[in-house]
C-alpha cells in the first residue's frame, strides 16, 4: 500500500522558482464551475507555483473580507473583470500563466456553464491538455460529460479528469473507483488518446503538488507531477509537410537584391533544403532551396517554427498559397464537410453567405448543408434540425468559393481548422474542424 | 547552417518567438496601415525586436508610435532613438503636450500624463489613419488584461468591451474592420515578465539603461521611490536622498518607482525577478493603484 513514487520531485516543486528558462510549454484548458472547485484548483496551482504575488493575494484577501467571507476567496484571481467578479462566475476565457522549473504553462480558463460552450471550444482550440473537475460527492455529471465531448472534438491529445473534493467523501477509494469506471466506459464513445483520472483536493492541497497521505490506495501521480512530465512533444505532425505561405518578404534592397523569400508558420512535418515541393494550389513544382530563420540558414523547419522558405525556381507564390510535398499534398477542396461550433445568436442556416478563414486563405462559403445537431451531453444526433444555435455543435456541409488547402482537423488541426466570418458586422461566428473536403 | 533538432524541440522561448512573428506577418498582411507603438519600455523593444525576424532582410514594414508625456527619462528616448536609427523605421511621435496646446486633451492639473496618454493616442491613430496598432500588453501583467484577445478590436471611440470581444481559436485571426474602427495587436501575449527578461538577456537587446541598478536622487511617495525631477515638485514632508535603484517599468516618470536594486545585468535581474514577491506594476505603477478596476477602466476607455 505504499505509493510507488517518491514525493520528493513532487514537493521540491514548491520550494524552486523558475529561475532558468522552462524548457517546454504546456498549453492547457480547465473547464468547470464554481462548484467544482476549478478556481480554487486553480489558485493552488498559481500560489504553490509562486506565480501569486503578494499584492495579488493581499488584493484577494481584502476583497473577501469586504464581501464578509470568512475565507480567501481564491477564485477572485481569476476572475478579472469588473462584472464577471460583481456576479461571482467566468464568462470569458481567461489565461494564466505559471511555470515550474520543467515548463511554463498556460492555463486558457473557461466557464463551465452550457452557455458559455463557444469560450470552452475557445480555449480548447490550442491546448494540448484539457483539465476537467468533477465534485466527488457528485460524481459525473451531464457537464462533466459535455466538457470530455468538447475536448474530445477539439482532438486536445491529453485529458485529466480530476476529482475534486475527496477531502468531503472521506478520501473513499470506492468512491474514486466509481467515478473512474464510469468516465472511462464513457470514454470510449470519445477520441481521447491519453487519460489520466486523478483524485484531489483542491483545498487541501492533496494530490495538487504534494502526493496525499490520505490516499495510499492512490499510486498514479499528482496532478503537478502529471503536468509536468505528459509528453506533447509527439502530438505534433512530423511527417505531411504543410507550410501555409502567410508573406513573402521581398526587401527591395541594394544588399539583398534578388531576395525573395517566403515567411510562414510551419503546420506540418519537417522542411529540408533539397526537398522536391509542390506549390498549392498552383500545383507547380520546385526544390527548397534554402530555409532562414532570422539572419541564419537552418538545415530543417518543423512545427511550430516562423521560418522564411526559398525555392530554386521562380515560380509564382504568395499569400494563402501552400507548400507540401509532391506525393503528399492536401487536395484543393471547396466542398468542406465539418463540424462547426456556432457563435452567435442569429442561427446557421442552408444559403447562409460567410466568409471564410483558413491558414492564410481567406474567401467565402455558403451553408450547403445542415446534417445534424450533436447533442453535447448525450451525443445523440439531430437530424430534424436544419438550424443550429448559439454554442450549438453540428455537421455543416460548406462550399467555398475558393479551394481550402485542408486536411482532416484529426490529422493536423492547423490546416484542419477553419474560422467563419459574418460579413455584415466582421463578427467570428462560427469555428470549423473539418472532417473531409472534396 | 545551425545544428540539426534531433528531438524536433522548441524551447519555450522559440515557441513564444514562433508565435510573436507569426502574428506580425499576419498584421502586416492582412491590415492597411498597422503601426507598433513603442514606450521604449522593455516590453516594446522585445515587440520591435521581433518584428525586425519577422521581416528580416526587409525592413520592418511599418512606422513607430510614441506618445511623448513630456516626463519621459532621456535615458529612455536615447534608447529609442538608437533603435529607430539602427531599424531605418519611420517614428511618429505624438506629444501630450501638443494634445494639450491644441485642445485634443485637457490637464486640469489632477489628471495624470498617463491618463492623458488616450486621448492623445487616439487623436493620433486617427490623424493618421492607423488601422491596427501593435501594443506590448501581455497577459500576466493584470487581470484585465487575462482576458484580452491578440487582436483585441476597439470601435470608432478607440473602446474595449470586454463583454463583447471576438471568439479567437487557433491561430486564426479576424481582423475585419469597420471604417473609423482599429484592432490593438499584443504579439506578447503569452509572454511573462521572465520570459520578456529570459529574451533579452538571450538576445542580448539593448534596453534603457534605467533598467540597471545605478545611484538615483529619489524620494518617498505612497510607498513608492519616485525620481528626483523638476516634473515632480516635492511636497511637504518628502525629502531627497541617495540611493542605489533600477526600474522594473518605464513610464511617465511622475508616476513611475524605482525599487532598490543592486541588478546590474540582465543574469541578475533575472535572479531578482524569480524571487520577487510583488507584481511589477503592483510594485511600481502608481496609476494602477486607484482602484481594483483601474486598468479594465483605461482599457475601455482606450488605454494601451
Amino acid at each position: 500500500m505504499t505509493p510507488p513514487e517518491t514525493t520528493a520531485t513532487d514537493g521540491e516543486v514548491e520550494h524552486q522558482h523558475a529561475i532558468k528558462e522552462s524548457a517546454d510549454l504546456l498549453r492547457f484548458a480547465t473547464a468547470g464551475s464554481v462548484d467544482d472547485g476549478k478556481s480554487t484548483l486553480i489558485g493552488r496551482l498559481l500560489l504553490d507555483s509562486k506565480a501569486i504575488f503578494e499584492d495579488q493575494l493581499e488584493s484577494v484577501e481584502s476583497t473577501s473580507k469586504s464581501r464578509g467571507y470568512d475565507y480567501t476567496d481564491l477564485a477572485l484571481l481569476t476572475d478579472g473583470l469588473r462584472s464577471e467578479r460583481e456576479q461571482g462566475i467566468t464568462i470569458d476565457v481567461a489565461y494564466r500563466y505559471f511555470a515550474t522549473p520543467n515548463r511554463k504553462f498556460i492555463i486558457a480558463d473557461t466557464p463551465g456553464h452550457v452557455q458559455y460552450t463557444r469560450n470552452m471550444v475557445t480555449g480548447a482550440s490550442t491546448a494540448d491538455l484539457g483539465l476537467v473537475l468533477v465534485d466527488a460527492r457528485q460524481g459525473l455529471t451531464e457537464q462533466s460529460r459535455r466538457h470530455a465531448v468538447i475536448l474530445s472534438l477539439l482532438r486536445v491529445p491529453h485529458l485529466v479528469l480530476a476529482v475534486n473534493k475527496m477531502d468531503l467523501v472521506d478520501f473513499s477509494e470506492d468512491v474514486y473507483n466509481r467515478i473512474h469506471k464510469e468516465f472511462t466506459s464513457f470514454a470510449t464513445k470519445l477520441s481521447i488518446p491519453d487519460l489520466e483520472i486523478i483524485p484531489i483536493s483542491a483545498l487541501l492541497g492533496d494530490n495538487v503538488v504534494t502526493r496525499s497521505e490520505k490516499m495510499p490506495w492512490y499510486s498514479g501521480p499528482t496532478l503537478m507531477h502529471h503536468l509536468e512530465h505528459v509528453h506533447v512533444a509527439s502530438d505534433r505532425d512530423l511527417v505531411d509537410v504543410r507550410f501555409p505561405v502567410q508573406y513573402v518578404i521581398r526587401p527591395k534592397s541594394d544588399e539583398f537584391h534578388d531576395y525573395r523569400g517566403y515567411g510562414g508558420q510551419v503546420a506540418g512535418g519537417v522542411l529540408k533544403p533539397g526537398d522536391e515541393v509542390v506549390v498549392l494550389p498552383s500545383g507547380m513544382t520546385s526544390k527548397i532551396a534554402k530555409i532562414d530563420l532570422f539572419d541564419k540558414e537552418i538545415g530543417e523547419a518543423f512545427p511550430p517554427m516562423s521560418v522564411t522558405v526559398h525555392l530554386e525556381d521562380d515560380v509564382d507564390v504568395s499569400r494563402g498559397d501552400m507548400i507540401a510535398r509532391v506525393n503528399n499534398a492536401p487536395k484543393p477542396s471547396q466542398d468542406i464537410d465539418a463540424m462547426v461550433c456556432w457563435m452567435t445568436n442569429e442561427p446557421l442556416r442552408p444559403r447562409q453567405k460567410l466568409a471564410i478563414k483558413h491558414t492564410t486563405r481567406t474567401g467565402r462559403a455558403m451553408v450547403k448543408d445542415v446534417q445534424y445537431r450533436l447533442d453535447v451531453n448525450s451525443l445523440h444526433r439531430d437530424q430534424e434540425t436544419k438550424e443550429l444555435g448559439l454554442n450549438e455543435i453540428g455537421r455543416v456541409q460548406l462550399r467555398t468559393t475558393m479551394p481550402l488547402l485542408c486536411d482532416p482537423y484529426s490529422k493536423n488541426r492547423t490546416t484542419g481548422s477553419f474560422i467563419l466570418i459574418d460579413e455584415a458586422t466582421g463578427v467570428t461566428v462560427g469555428a470549423g474542424m473539418i472532417n473531409s473536403g472534396t | 547552417m545551425t545544428d540539426t533538432h534531433a528531438d524536433y524541440q522548441l524551447s519555450q522561448l522559440d515557441q513564444l518567438e514562433a508565435e510573436s512573428i507569426h502574428i506580425f506577418r499576419e498584421v502586416a498582411a492582412e491590415f492597411e496601415k498597422p503601426v507598433l507603438m513603442f514606450s521604449g519600455g522593455k516590453d516594446s523593444i522585445v515587440m520591435l525586436r521581433l518584428a525586425e525576424k519577422a521581416f528580416y532582410p526587409a525592413k520592418i514594414p511599418f512606422p513607430v508610435l510614441q506618445v511623448d508625456t513630456g516626463y519621459d527619462f532621456p535615458e529612455v528616448l536615447a534608447c529609442r532613438d538608437s533603435w529607430v536609427n539602427r531599424l531605418g523605421v519611420r517614428l511618429v511621435v505624438a506629444s501630450v503636450e501638443e494634445a494639450i496646446k491644441s485642445g485634443i486633451v485637457v490637464d486640469d492639473g489632477k489628471t495624470s500624463r498617463n491618463r492623458l496618454q488616450i486621448g492623445t493616442l487616439l487623436n493620433a491613430i486617427e490623424e493618421e489613419g492607423f488601422t491596427a496598432a501593435f501594443g506590448g500588453g501581455r497577459r500576466d501583467e493584470e487581470k484585465a488584461r487575462a482576458k484580452e484577445r491578440v487582436y483585441s478590436h476597439r470601435d470608432d471611440f478607440g473602446q474595449w468591451d470586454p463583454k463583447n470581444q471576438r471568439p479567437e481559436l487557433w491561430s486564426l485571426y479576424n481582423g475585419r474592420l469597420h471604417e473609423g474602427e482599429h484592432m490593438r495587436i499584443f504579439p506578447l501575449s503569452n509572454w511573462t515578465e521572465l520570459d520578456i527578461w529570459h529574451y533579452i538577456d538571450r538576445e542580448q537587446i539593448e534596453i534603457p539603461s534605467i533598467y540597471f541598478s545605478h545611484q538615483r536622487r529619489v524620494f518617498q511617495r505612497d510607498g513608492m521611490l519616485l525620481s528626483e525631477s523638476e516634473f515632480n515638485p516635492l511636497r511637504s514632508g518628502e525629502s531627497v536622498e541617495e540611493r542605489t535603484v533600477r526600474f522594473r517599468t518605464v513610464g511617465d516618470l511622475t508616476l513611475t518607482g524605482c525599487v532598490e536594486s543592486d541588478a546590474a545585468n540582465t543574469a541578475e535581474i533575472i535572479d531578482e525577478i524569480a524571487i520577487a514577491k510583488v507584481t511589477e506594476r503592483g510594485a511600481t505603477r502608481g496609476d494602477d493603484r486607484f482602484s481594483e478596476a483601474a486598468m479594465e477602466d483605461r482599457k475601455k476607455e482606450g488605454y494601451f
